[in-house]
């Protein structure tokens, strides 16, 4: 496991988030640091997945929702004026909960983002390609099916391109929202050794429902509920090994040992 | 007396049944009555030669010629109108008082009779225009008939794409244009063409509309300035001035074997091309689609 003493990626500064009129994230303080993974724990509807997209600010697209407080990636102010939202995205990619390949091939999906950004050589895209599914481990699978749609692969695989098509936008962020809980225990295992191997070169949050995955893949885990008013808090945040051992707080406890719900 | 619930449940699904077949019925009745009319009289040479004594000799290759020139101007025309309306309607517009009054424009133009859109065809583009009677009048008359049908079309299947589609594309970096552009419009194409294609076959059987706008001439087309007559205008005009029925029944079986032919042929095409593209999937995403 990676120390936490190296220097924070992400840092949120009281960041309060709104749907509408409904306060969905209360006050919210926390470094994450890099080359480590991050777990965002918690009862369902505590926020964990609400904060997660603040990073990438995949909130922009809800109407009605609203940032207050600081977030910062290095020293770009997630949320600042001169921010834009297109750019940021490239650095803080994102994977979601069920996989969700672009019914188009294989080598398209996972070339989608490098294309759009402007890369347009065949060679190019074709080591992309490689390198990318190389480290998802997926290449020799696929490499004799690249013209094959990506939705003819089975789930967990489906989820291993995803995580290579996120890959190849060379992201130093990556947000991994419940990315396992589709898939069967064996594909499971595998992202989760993916999680691990890639934590030493990015910076990665995960939201897992899992309380065993949070034990086994990260470093730093963070424990979420709502209040009384039903607005999501930050309640302990800690390395994973104080929070699972010994957590300070009383309803971390209770959730961690299963007496809570 | 009281029906037993098995012996409603019988009679329900044989008027059910029935109402069924007679649609079927139906349909075969006209096909087969104009295909056993108008069969004998297609051959090669009505297919290519010009039509004679105001169509009572000869062939019909000049109306075909228009019935395609007047059909290619109208989906021009209205294909990226209709489906740019589209876009803008079910991405870029969150339901305020100008996405109303778009759809309402939209729908009203849907429920015009076809002769009066020649009407206005005749009075704004062949008279204020200077068009004259020519395959452009009509085919802009027909541009406006057919924009909301791909309108609609185009709205429904732009809708129908997974928000999630959308969302994994902000996620890699892609702006807005380039969501819609790569991600959006591959995976409701089949939606849209499918409005496209209505939108050519009620082109191909349009009167109404053309009778004031393509005029009626069997010369054969040498520019869209020249007017036309179409095959289903022909066909009417035939029929209806009983210069030859055998003519018009012949016109009227091309007509139905083309139909037929550009549905069959949309489907082959849209088919190969779905499977090329993979099967199409339920892929939502997040909570929050």
């Amino acid at each position: 496991m990676s120390e936490i003493s190296e220097k924070s990626r992400l840092r949120t500064e009281n960041l309060n988030l709104y749907y509408g009129s409904r306060h969905a994230l209360k006050d919210i303080t926390m470094e994450i640091p890099s080359r480590a993974i991050t777990a965002i724990i918690g009862p369902s509807g505590c926020g964990k997945s609400s904060l997660l997209r603040v990073f990438n600010r995949m909130n922009d697209l809800i109407p009605e929702a609203r940032v207050e407080g600081n977030v910062y990636l290095d020293k770009i102010s997630v949320y600042g004026e001169e921010t834009d939202a297109v750019a940021l995205r490239k650095k803080v990619g994102m994977v979601f909960q069920k996989p969700n390949p672009f019914p188009m091939s294989i080598f398209d999906n996972v070339v989608i983002g490098p294309r759009r950004h402007g890369v347009k050589h065949r060679d190019e895209l074709e080591s992309i390609a490689e390198n990318c599914l190389r480290r998802v481990a997926l290449w020799e699978d696929v490499k004799d099916n690249l013209r094959q749609s990506a939705l003819n692969l089975p789930l967990g695989t489906q989820q291993q391109l995803c995580i290579a098509r996120t890959l190849a936008i060379e992201p130093e962020v990556i947000l991994m929202d419940e990315s396992c809980s589709a898939l069967d225990p064996e594909s499971t295992m595998r992202v989760e050794e993916l999680m691990t191997e890639l934590a030493q070169s990015y910076t990665i949050m995960i939201v897992t429902h899992s309380m065993e995955q949070a034990a086994r893949v990260s470093d730093m885990s963070a424990f979420m509920m709502i209040d009384d008013e039903k607005i999501g808090r930050l309640v302990e945040y800690g390395t994973t090994e104080q929070i699972f051992s010994t957590p300070k707080d009383k309803r971390t406890e209770d959730y961690i040992t299963g007496r809570y719900g | 007396m009281k029906l037993s619930a098995k012996s409603s449940e019988k009679i329900a699904k044989s008027i059910i049944w029935a109402a069924a077949m007679l649609v079927v019925a139906v349909l075969a009745a006209i096909v087969i009555y104009i295909l056993a009319k108008g069969l004998p009289t297609l051959s090669w040479s009505f297919l290519t030669e010009i039509p004679e004594g105001g169509g009572a000799a000869g062939g019909i290759a000049s109306p075909i010629v228009g019935t395609v020139l007047v059909t290619a101007v109208a989906v021009l025309i209205a294909t990226p109108l209709g489906v740019g309306t589209a876009v803008y309607l079910a991405e870029y517009t969150k339901g305020g008082a100008i996405t109303k009054i778009i759809r309402f424009s939209a729908e009203s133009l849907a429920g015009i009779p076809s002769i009066v859109y020649g009407l206005f065809g005749f009075i704004f583009f062949v008279m204020y225009l200077g068009l004259g009677w020519s395959i452009l009048s009509g085919g802009l008359t027909l541009a406006i008939m057919i924009l909301p049908t791909i309108i609609r079309t185009s709205e429904e299947a732009i809708r129908g794409v997974p928000g999630s589609y959308r969302e994994t594309s902000f996620s890699l970096g892609a702006t807005k244009w380039q969501t819609i552009y790569k991600v959006v419009f591959p995976a409701a194409i089949q939606g849209i063409t499918n409005g496209i294609i209505l939108s050519v076959g009620r082109s191909v059987a349009e009167t109404a509309a053309l009778v004031l706008t393509a005029g009626s001439s069997l010369r054969m087309p040498t520019s869209l300035f020249a007017p036309t007559r179409t095959m289903a205008v022909h066909f009417y005009t035939l029929a209806m001035e009983d210069i030859s029925p055998a003519n018009a029944f012949g016109t009227a079986a091309l007509l139905i074997i083309l139909i037929f032919i550009i549905n069959v042929g949309a489907n082959i095409l849209l088919n190969r091309f779905i499977s090329n593209k993979g099967k199409k999937k339920e892929a939502k995403g997040g909570k929050r689609n």
